[in-house]
């Protein structure tokens, strides 16, 4: 046994790996690095293992805070952050705005230092205002994890897209395949996030819709090719969906809907509707996704939802993995550490 | 400790794993992510050798139940784990390169019991360098090896490292990272 000089590469003694998160926040997917996406990818994967298990629940997050605060209706994503949170053992504190103090007049502000006061960790936050969970972050003393703010972001739904459709490509990656979003791009935080990660991960990414719906996007390709992360604007249904690899098919959000963006559904459903006559068009093992709720008959027919290729329901599960890697990771960086 | 000693005693653990089983019946070799997972195979490759038996092997990342989770500044990142029998009613032998304080053993064992309940948990070590803080010992030892707290024992594997031998160096202590 004799003492080395230097120490080797990866034993013990070795210093700590460069590669790790350092984020305090998850607000969009905008600033991440391809190695961070990663890294919350091969999280997950640990994470659908602990699903698998026989008790899946591991004391990760034990004795922390998860308090999701939900302006905006949802079933999906609450419920994801909140089995999530619970199977890594955190305390979780769901507020519903509508039954809350924000009805007699408290502050956006005001909510969230009171949510702090209470002894939240880590704040889960969706508002119909874009950029609402920013706003939150600059008062909130621990992570905010944003769960879908107005039109702008939904990053755990971009990233669990990711996931499920190198889960279900055939050699794992989504590197120059055709993938097509298809549906009410302008309204939509998914297709929004989708275009970070997706451009991130090199996919030959295709946004489709009405004119109407498509508004703006122009100008972003064309700021993305000039900075390497090109993607493809089109109306035409045809020229979208050939060969392509992945469809996601997008909800017609007619909450959000302005008078004269869409003459009918009927007009939309049958220019633009993912039906099994379009999707011929595209490879015969192209994978279907949908981030719903779905309005079956109009965006996607009720037969492709329930195709073999569809992986509705894969999505739905894991979100939840998904959401335990990005809990996961966030809570080892603390107010006091975090850089920059 | 070379290659030729580390053969050895992965070859004398393995027939103690054996005798003290009185046969390779219900045994399970699980490793300890990340050195433990191919000394658990080599384990099972030189029972292969000698009693002619496949015993299964796995992989146990302890991450999630590690003690200083909330201490630490940085979420270790996780590797990943494969238990690939049913454990109920089988004898498990943890498999590890070092132990040390123990409380990676403490780790491995709430991990292991979230999956079944094992007739016997067992610990096989490579090296152990004493300091325990928990009342933990190990039931096959590759050797003993007396150390001081400021030295690291830093074990080198084939299959992760492309050596194997043990060394003991003497550490610094880990400068903070400036803030940035």
């Amino acid at each position: 046994m004799t003492a080395v000089e230097a120490p080797p590469t990866g034993g013990p003694g070795a210093a700590p790996p460069a590669r790790g998160w350092r984020r305090r926040h998850l607000l969009d997917l905008d600033e991440l690095t391809w190695p961070e996406i990663e890294l919350v990818l091969e999280t997950t994967d640990a994470m659908k293992e602990v699903l698998g298990r026989p008790i899946a629940k591991v004391p990760a997050l034990r004795g922390r805070n998860v308090t999701t605060l939900f302006y905006e209706a949802s079933t999906r994503t609450r419920v994801s952050f909140e089995v999530a949170a619970k199977n890594l053992s955190a305390d979780v504190v769901n507020v519903a705005v509508a039954s809350s103090s924000v009805t007699k007049g408290e502050s956006f502000v005001d909510t969230i230092r009171t949510i702090e006061a209470l002894g939240a960790d880590m704040l889960v936050i969706r508002h119909a205002v874009s950029g609402a969970p920013y706003l939150a972050a600059e008062i909130f003393g621990g992570n905010v994890l944003n769960a879908g703010d107005g039109w702008h972001a939904h990053p755990t739904q971009a990233l669990l897209d990711l996931y499920t459709m190198r889960e279900r490509l055939p050699d794992g990656s989504v590197a120059g395949k055709k993938v097509v979003i298809l549906g009410d791009i302008l309204h939509s935080r998914v297709a929004r996030s989708n275009v970070w990660s997706l451009t991130a991960a090199g996919a030959d990414l295709w946004l489709c819709g009405p004119a109407t719906l498509l508004r703006g996007f122009e100008a972003w390709a064309a700021a993305g090719a000039a900075a390497g992360r090109p993607f493809t604007v089109t109306s035409d249904v045809s020229a979208a969906l050939r060969d392509a690899a992945v469809v996601m098919a997008l909800r017609i959000q007619r909450e959000r809907m302005a008078a004269g963006l869409l003459p009918s559904l009927r007009e939309y459903a049958a220019r633009f509707g993912l039906t099994q006559e379009r999707l011929r068009l595209a490879r015969p093992d192209v994978v279907v996704m949908h981030p719903g709720p779905m309005n079956e008959g109009v965006e996607i027919a009720p037969d492709v939802a329930t195709d073999p290729r569809a992986v509705i329901t894969d999505q739905v599960t894991n979100g939840v993995a998904v959401r335990m890697a990005l809990l996961y990771l966030l809570a080892g960086v603390h107010g006091e550490v975090a850089a920059g | 400790m070379t290659a030729e000693e580390i053969r050895r005693a992965t070859i004398r653990i393995s027939h103690e794993i054996v005798e003290k089983q009185a046969g390779t019946a219900g045994l399970v070799l699980i490793g300890i992510q990340r050195r433990g997972v191919p000394l658990a195979r080599r384990l099972a490759a030189a029972i292969r050798e000698h009693e002619g038996v496949e015993v299964p092997v796995g992989a146990l990342d302890i991450t999630f139940y590690r003690d200083d989770l909330s201490l630490i500044a940085q979420q270790p990142i996780v590797k990943g784990t494969d238990i690939p029998v049913d454990l109920n009613d089988r004898t498990v032998v943890l498999v590890d390169d070092v132990l040390y304080t123990g409380r990676t053993i403490r780790a491995a064992m709430d991990a292991l019991v979230d999956f079944g309940r094992p007739r016997a948990i067992r610990l096989a070590v490579l090296i152990d360098r004493g300091h325990r803080e928990l009342p933990i010992r190990a039931d096959h030892v590759g050797k003993n090896v007396p150390t001081s707290r400021e030295e690291q024992v830093a074990v080198h594997l084939v299959e992760v490292d492309g050596e194997d031998s043990v060394t003991i160096e003497r550490v610094e202590r880990p400068v903070p990272e400036p803030a940035r």
